[in-house]
């Protein structure tokens, strides 16, 4: 993950759906694609496509390709580990997701790549939803104050201290890990000697 | 005043508080922990799989080596064909396939590759040749990871950015998840199985009811599983939400492992059974969440929506959205009206135009010869595919005459892999296709852009293609039990 970030305003959109689950974010016939060709145009593929792989001119985000935060019903990200999901979700440039709750993988995935999963109250979230029934709206989002903006509505939020901390760092675990070195390796001796069948022979 | 006690005689050492099967595994990997709270764990067994393409291209971007390769697995599951493996046209498949490939032998990985003897589906794999072992943590980049949990492992499933961290160093930070504790009481009927178990406490729950926990299964009615019902359940719960599952380790664990490829053997393997006999939960021991199901309430079930929360026993009516509260109805007339099914209709009788019997969830021995039972002399009224979980299982199969079941049945027998359960390898359901299928999610799309799945177990799948409609396999399998 490169950078991390404190503030962010931008466009915000509904997505009135439960359970849009990661098959939905990005059907498995996409997932061969490197990284680098991007992932944005599958992002939610066959709801903004219709079975002729024509656009479906009134799905929301083919009408908003500008937005950047998504407003959506409860169990968001469920299903799959594949980061895929948040790498489409990314490459469109949607930065924060809003929703009752999250599948926990995805949280971690979208946290590990510098996307807000954001969790509000389910009331909270159908007022947001109504609200954005029609139009988009504006919203902004500060971390270090964690406060959300949204069509002149403010909410607070609390993240667990390690999601906040590695948004706005933009930290790379590995590096930190490897600070650890002569931990893991001390760990390793023991778990060596206390149970040598983990090293198969 | 009174003498003070004598230099040699110790306060009572407080009890050690009873502990959880999952505290036991956390603190015997937890290497560090954080401020912020976040634990270093040591990871055991690492498995990876031809979606494992990002993680190792962020390793080759840093240019870091496979911290412990000894520890770390390849298998060939998600894209591997079960047709035609000796001439895969060039394409996507081929090339997913040889990418893992070509990371393997960069690292120097054992990898479970299309011909190998070994080959199968990651989570019926790393069980079968003992890589799986209790008291071991297991990650893989694939969410039904959970599935090892069944032996009394630590085994849940990561993204990308995690696999690359666990390639690079074998350990990974974790947030310490909720425990919660499903027991269930009672016994399971005829032809009801850890499938029906599973799906019916999702549908209690909810599909994200068991969110931020570490589930325990436990109680009479799971005790009394075999290994590969274990690992069904335990597979399914990262469908009911929860981050992993896990079943005590007993005498039918071990007796699964022992002798296995992977697993300890002579003196160590005693020493291992020591060990793991005391995992299991303490007498007394806390969790943040009970739950209790009474194993004789449930029947076979089936799903009739896109989500798995979305099952109902054989016998019921689907719902009618018109009698629900405005939030659910919304939802329910999707998933009807994407499902092909009217408001408040029959499950039973609902006609199907294929089946599908396999993945990491039911594609292992036993499922094959209960559905097998039900097929035995009997005719399918729709085409269907049985793909077994492994080679291994697909040998056994075999040696048992399973496949010739199958086949006169009029069924198509095929390799291992998890075909037609995600379609990678182009095993699909066609659009508005019905198939009742023996896998996991019936996610809209998930067999196939706009395929229709109802899950259920390979019972009432095999049940399915001989009326060639939903129904309850339970008068099928009357006097074959
Ligand atoms: S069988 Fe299905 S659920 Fe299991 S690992 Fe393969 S694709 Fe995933």
């Amino acid at each position: 993950m490169s950078g991390g970030w404190v503030h962010h305003s931008g466009k915000a959109v509904a997505l009135a759906l439960e359970s849009v689950d990661t098959d939905q974010l990005i059907p498995a016939r996409f997932m061969s694609v490197p990284r680098a060709q991007g992932y944005g145009p599958y992002l939610l593929h066959d709801l903004r496509h219709d079975g002729g792989g024509r656009v479906v001119p009134e799905f929301v985000l083919n009408q908003h390709n500008d937005a950047s935060f998504l407003v959506a019903r409860r169990n968001f990200g469920s299903g799959s580990s594949r980061e895929a999901a948040v790498y489409a979700l990314v490459d469109f440039g949607i930065r924060v997701v809003i929703a009752p709750s999250f599948g926990d993988i995805f949280s971690a995935n979208a946290v590990n790549n510098g996307l807000l999963p954001l969790v509000l109250p389910e009331a909270d979230v159908e007022r947001v939803l109504a609200m954005l029934l029609h139009d988009p709206g504006q919203a902004s989002v500060d971390l270090q104050a964690e406060t959300l903006c949204i069509c002149g509505q403010d909410f607070a939020f609390q993240l667990p201290q390690v999601w906040r901390e590695k948004l706005m760092n933009g930290w790379d675990d590995i590096d930190l890990t490897t600070a650890r070195t002569p931990q893991i390796a001390a760990y390793k001796t023991a778990r060596r000697a206390d149970t040598p069948w983990v090293w198969p022979s | 005043m009174t003498q003070a006690p004598a230099a040699t005689a110790q306060a009572p050492k407080p009890a050690p508080k009873p502990a959880t099967l999952f505290d036991k595994l956390w603190q015997a990997h937890e290497i560090t922990r954080r401020a912020d709270g976040a634990s270093l764990l040591w990871v055991d067994r690492h498995l990876v799989h031809e979606g494992s393409h990002h993680a190792f291209a962020k390793l080759a971007a840093r240019g870091a080596p496979v911290a412990e390769p000894s520890l770390t697995y390849a298998v060939v599951d998600h894209y591997a064909p079960t047709r035609g493996r000796d001439a895969i046209p060039p394409g996507d498949i081929r090339r997913m396939i040889e990418t893992l490939g070509q990371n393997a032998r960069t690292h120097g990985l054992r990898l479970f590759g299309l011909c190998d003897p070994d080959q199968g589906i990651v989570h019926v794999v790393g069980p079968e040749q003992g890589l799986t072992l209790p008291g071991f943590t297991v990650n893989c980049g694939d969410s039904h990871t959970s599935t090892h949990g069944a032996f009394g492992a630590l085994a849940f499933g990561i993204g990308a950015t995690e696999v690359a961290h666990v390639l690079a160093t074998q350990t990974i930070w974790q947030m310490r998840p909720k425990t919660m504790r499903i027991t269930v009481g009672g016994h399971l009927g005829p032809a009801v199985g850890a499938k029906d178990l599973a799906l019916h406490w999702i549908a209690r729950l909810g599909a994200d009811g068991a969110r931020g926990h570490a589930i325990e299964y436990a109680g009479p009615a799971v005790r009394a599983l075999s290994m590969e019902g274990r690992m069904t359940l335990c597979n399914l719960s990262i469908e009911g939400g929860a981050r992993l599952g896990m079943v005590a380790p007993d005498d039918t664990t071990f007796r699964y492992l022992q002798g296995r490829p992977f697993a300890p053997q002579g003196d160590e393997w005693a020493r291992a059974v020591d060990g793991w006999a005391r995992l299991p939960s303490d007498a007394g021991a806390q969790f943040d969440r009970e739950v209790e199901i009474d194993a004789s309430d449930i029947a076979p079930t089936v799903t009739w929506g896109t989500s798995p929360e979305e099952a109902l026993p054989i016998t019921a009516h689907v719902p009618n959205p018109a009698h629900l509260p405005p939030a659910r109805a919304a939802r329910a007339s999707d998933a009807l009206e994407y499902m092909g099914l009217s408001a408040g209709q029959a499950l039973q009788g609902v006609a199907i135009d294929q089946v599908f019997i396999g993945s990491c969830t039911n594609g292992r021995i036993e499922d094959l010869r209960l559905a097998a039972k039900v097929l035995q002399g009997r005719r399918a009224k729709v085409p269907g595919l049985v793909a077994p979980g492994s080679a291994l299982v697909k040998a056994q199969a075999e040696a048992e005459g399973l496949d010739q079941i199958f086949t006169q049945a009029g069924l198509e027998w095929v390799e291992a892999g998890c075909s037609m359960c995600v379609g990678m390898n182009g095993d699909l359901v066609a659009p508005g296709k019905r198939c009742a299928s023996s896998t996991n999610r019936n996610f809209k799309g998930r067999q196939g852009r706009g395929a229709r799945t109802h899950l259920m177990s390979p019972a009432m799948v095999a049940a399915a293609a001989i009326t060639g409609t939903l129904c309850d396999v339970r008068p099928l399998l009357e006097g074959r039990l």
